[in-house]
């Protein structure tokens, strides 16, 4: 509870000192809720280049958010930080009202936070349904003598482990795969694999970095409709990095612009559209266009 | 003045480490493969040496310069033989590979030279060098030893500052591919490491047995596993690092067995990189690495 | 239903089981047909116990990705242990080996265990070459310990002392670690059976331990650690688990090791033991568990095959174990093996990536 005020109370003060942009991308039906997410002047330096600066956001609990911008603006290290693999030099991290400050990737992802990776990360050498059943890990436990002694609770727990893996498998059709070995998969397949692995941490944010990298447009267009089925079956946060403009202005509620580590842009999609900051950052100013 | 002559005695001792280190540390950068039979090319130096001039009649000097020739040509041998197939195998592979040249090196000293000792000390012998009216004796091999290391270490960091051979070799360590794509040849780059980095195992070799005169064919293997461990310690890749860590392992080792207890020096010497290793985990010198997520 | 109608799982794990007791079947008929040599059955217990070696350092390197250069170290921790155990338990009037040699073996265990728990909480916090470098200098460290450690035991209890064996303070009790020249005065009580037993249970513990959930979390920090821990798993934890149980395991080895032998030495648990053990977790691939207990025994009696040409044999050794390395990499043998396995199966599609370690994988 003290947390909580401790933290409103920060909120207020440091609104005083740097204006948070005025648009609010929070869905109406997430208003007064504590938010799945809440970031304040965060940012991180690496040497003296600040890679991230002054990112504040605010992501409603069911709420589908887009996290653009030109290459190198820094979308990944916000993933990064909001997931603790590097260390913020500055601000706050709020997961569903919980302070994440000093916590390691793991805690932060017991508190909800689940991620994918650019650059896919899967276990490549265990099978597809090992993957997600290490998902499940802190789902159901299962201590490691009772392993050993395979004692009727590891029977009952593998059970368990094998029905659920296959369930969420199935959201994107994979429970065919299940046998496979990750590594051996297609690369669109690897894809989804990941984001059922990372949705069986049964998490409150889910953050997707690039998940149509790679996609041809029908694989895209499916991707887009289990993004959203997704969020409607698990009632969850979902923050994602895309490169393609139709994904993310089909799907989103809010986006946020990055550049050079800033935000340059929040608001609806209808607004980052009309927006010049957006325009310039993409194209360039309109002088040079011309000239 | 015991502390003194205990200190000279140390970076003696950790000269010979540093120059063994020299070449973990280089192949290391260049291959990224753990050399387990580095430490024996140390004995096969030794041999040659001992062989040229007890048996050849060979004076001192074209002693050592045939055991430095013989173990660059083994060097070079090696490398073509056992690692280069290995190039892109898995890196346990390759340590399998280097252990299995370990036994074969020593199995075939064993054969050729037999199991008994080797006294080296009737190859070369220096006289003692008497300070302060006697009150400090250092052995002119403690003295030779350092300058040694000294002499490679300024030429080694000029060849891998400015010579174009030595900056393909930097460019190797750093990324392989890219540095094909540059028109480096990596096969002939790396073998030119093992050549040197033999090389100097042969003049370790020889300035070990001037130190502690009797040759095995078991002789290289602990003083290889002392230069591994002065090699990571300094920051395994960092050439500074290794001559770094081959002094103050030898040090600590000599200071260990003189103030301490003499069985126990070893595992102070273990113990103290394993203090380093936990307060800065990619050794003196090293550049930790991040991962790139 | 046929064997290859089961999970390739379930099919490994039962291939594993049928090898160690069809090898025990096998030896124990010959043994008792008279085929089998003196100096062959001098080295079944010492099979046994590199079986069990290779199977737990296979944990550590093969299952959870450690490079461990350090795995005799704690095999020695177990041997010294269960001597002082059975010296006492001999001394306080139990006559049953068998039960000398469980609580033995037990003992020797946990205590392996415990060292591997205190020397892996450092160990784990470091990655790749540097890890392997710690832990082959804590292997050093136990060997340079055992080499100043005296133990005695006489009707008042036991007696310790890092000075000398005069120093236990003992009038007429029996010496049972006498610093470097070791345990003296061993009960031989290790046995065949009791060997096969020990690699069995080390087999059923590590591939138990791999088929469930801690197992899938090591072998996941193995695979990709980052992603590891974006899914919420401890990896400190489940590397120094994999550590832990490894080297309690080898402690149970290293005390089936010891009661073979009259006499043990510190120095026998030297960094060549352990290199030794890592040759046949390589040799027979990483994380595969049958491919550690078919290498470990066939390296074991190679150099026993081998004793007619004596002089050479060390030799013939290394020349194998760099032939079985680099072989499978000449290009020669690759294209070779390539039309090989097109003329055998016609039918059957190309694997999309050429066996990465060169050995079969389970």
């Amino acid at each position: 509870m003290s947390k909580f005020t401790d933290f409103a109370q920060r909120r207020r003060e440091s609104t005083k000192m740097v204006p948070v942009p005025s648009v609010s991308i929070m869905p109406e039906r997430d208003l007064g809720k504590a938010p799945a997410l809440e970031c304040l002047h965060l940012g991180i330096d690496f040497g003296g280049l600040k890679a991230v600066d002054d990112f504040n956001i605010t992501v409603g609990r069911t709420e589908i958010c887009g996290l653009i911008g030109p290459n190198g603006a820094g979308k990944t290290t916000v993933f990064n930080l909001l997931t603790k693999v590097y260390a913020p030099t500055r601000g706050t991290i709020m997961v569903d009202g919980q302070d994440t400050a000093g916590l390691d990737p793991a805690r932060v992802n017991r508190l909800g936070v689940a991620r994918t990776f650019q650059n896919i990360r899967l276990f490549n050498t265990l099978t597809v349904e090992e993957n997600v059943a290490v998902g499940l890990h802190n789902q159901h436990h299962c201590g490691m003598a009772t392993s050993i002694l395979r004692l009727p609770h590891h029977w009952k727990s593998e059970k368990l482990y094998h029905e659920r893996a296959l369930e969420l498998l199935d959201i994107f059709d994979m429970a065919g795969l299940a046998d496979h070995e990750a590594g051996s998969l297609p690369y669109g397949a690897q894809r989804r694999l990941e984001i059922v692995r990372a949705l069986a941490t049964n998490p409150k944010l889910l953050l997707l970095d690039e998940p149509a990298a790679g996609m041809n447009p029908s694989e895209t267009a499916e991707l887009m409709e289990n993004i959203v089925k997704i969020r409607d079956r698990f009632q969850i946060a979902i923050m994602l990095i895309e490169h393609d403009m139709n994904l993310v202005m089909n799907i989103c509620e809010g986006i946020c612009v990055l550049n050079f580590g800033k935000i340059i842009a929040k608001g609806t999609p209808e607004e980052i559209q009309r927006n010049d900051a957006v325009i310039e950052a993409y194209l360039g100013k309109q002088k040079e266009v011309e000239a | 003045m015991e502390f003194l002559a205990n200190l000279i005695n140390g970076m003696s001792l950790g000269s010979v480490y540093a120059i063994i280190a020299l070449g973990y540390t280089m192949v290391y950068g260049i291959a990224k493969m753990l050399n387990f039979a580095h430490g024996d090319v140390i004995m096969v130096g030794a041999y040659i040496c001992f062989c040229a001039v007890s048996y050849l009649g060979l004076p001192a000097i074209a002693g050592v310069a045939l055991s430095v020739v013989g173990c660059t040509v083994l060097g070079i041998v090696v490398e073509r033989l056992a690692y280069k197939p290995l190039r892109n195998a898995p890196s346990l592979n390759v340590l399998i590979t280097a252990i299995g040249v370990s036994y074969f090196l020593q199995n075939a000293a064993l054969l050729i030279m037999g199991s008994d000792p080797k006294s080296f000390s009737s190859v070369i012998s220096l006289p003692a060098l008497r300070l302060f009216d006697g009150a400090l004796t250092i052995s002119a091999t403690a003295v030779l030893t350092i300058l040694a290391c000294v002499a490679i270490m300024v030429a080694l960091t000029m060849f891998t500052g400015k010579t174009k051979m030595g900056k393909a070799m930097r460019a190797c360590s750093e990324d392989r591919d890219a540095a094909q794509l540059m028109g480096i040849n990596v096969n002939s780059t790396i073998s030119m490491v093992f050549a040197i980095g033999s090389g100097l195992a042969a003049i370790a070799g020889v300035l070990m047995c001037l130190a502690y005169p009797t040759i095995m064919p078991t002789t290289g293997s602990m003083p290889g596993i002392k230069a591994f461990t002065a090699a990571v310690l300094g920051g395994i890749g960092s050439i500074p690092g290794a001559a770094l860590g081959g002094i103050l392992l030898g040090v600590i080792e000599i200071f260990a067995r003189a103030y301490i207890s003499t069985q126990l020096a070893d595992a102070v010497v273990f113990g103290v990189l394993i203090v380093i290793l936990l307060i800065r985990p990619a050794g003196l010198l090293g550049k930790p690495v991040h991962e790139k997520v | 239903m046929g064997i290859n109608m089961l999970k390739p799982q379930t099919r490994s794990t039962i291939i594993t089981y049928a090898i160690v007791i069809v090898a025990f079947v096998a030896v124990t008929l010959l043994d008792a047909m008279g085929l089998i040599s003196h100096s062959l059955s001098g080295q079944l217990v010492p099979i046994c116990a590199y079986v069990s070696l290779a199977v737990s350092l296979n944990l550590v390197v093969g299952v959870s990705g450690e490079l461990s250069l350090g795995h005799a170290g704690f095999m020695s921790v177990g041997a010294f242990t269960g001597v002082v155990v059975a010296g006492c338990l001999t001394r306080f009037g139990i006559e049953s080996e068998l039960v000398l040699f469980v609580l033995s073996a037990v003992v020797g265990a946990a205590a392996a265990g415990i060292i591997g728990f205190l020397v892996g909480i450092p160990v784990m916090r470091l990655r790749g070459d540097y890890l392997a470098i710690v832990t082959l200098a804590f292997g050093e460290i136990i060997k340079n310990l055992l080499n100043i450690l005296y133990v005695g035991v006489d009707d008042a209890g036991l007696h310790f002392s890092m000075r000398d064996s005069g120093s236990l303070g003992m009038s007429q009790g029996t010496i049972l670690i006498n610093g470097p020249k070791g345990a003296v005065g061993i009960d031989k009580i290790s046995t065949f059976a009791l060997g096969i037993v020990l690699v069995l249970i080390t087999v059923a513990v590590v591939l138990n331990l791999m088929h469930s959930r801690d197992g899938r979390a090591i072998m996941a920090v193995r695979d990709n650690r980052i992603a590891a821990e974006s899914i919420g798993i401890n990896v400190t934890k489940y590397r120094l688990m994999a550590f832990t149980v490894a080297s309690a395991l080898a402690g149970a080895a290293g005390v089936l090791y010891a009661m073979n032998y009259s006499t043990v030495v510190p120095s026998q648990f030297d960094f060549n033991q352990s290199i030794l053990i890592l040759v046949y977790v390589v040799l027979g691939g990483m994380g595969n568990i049958s491919g550690s207990i078919v290498s470990a025994a066939f390296l074991t009696v190679l150099p026993e095959v081998l004793r007619p040409i004596n002089q050479y044999r060390m030799l013939l050794y290394a020349i194998v174990l760099i032939l079985v390395m680099v072989v499978p990499h000449l290009k020669v043998y690759q294209r070779a093996a390539e039309s090989l396995r097109r003329r055998f199966r016609k039918d059957s599609p190309e694997p999309a990536v050429a066996a990465e370690g060169g050995e079969a994988d389970e």
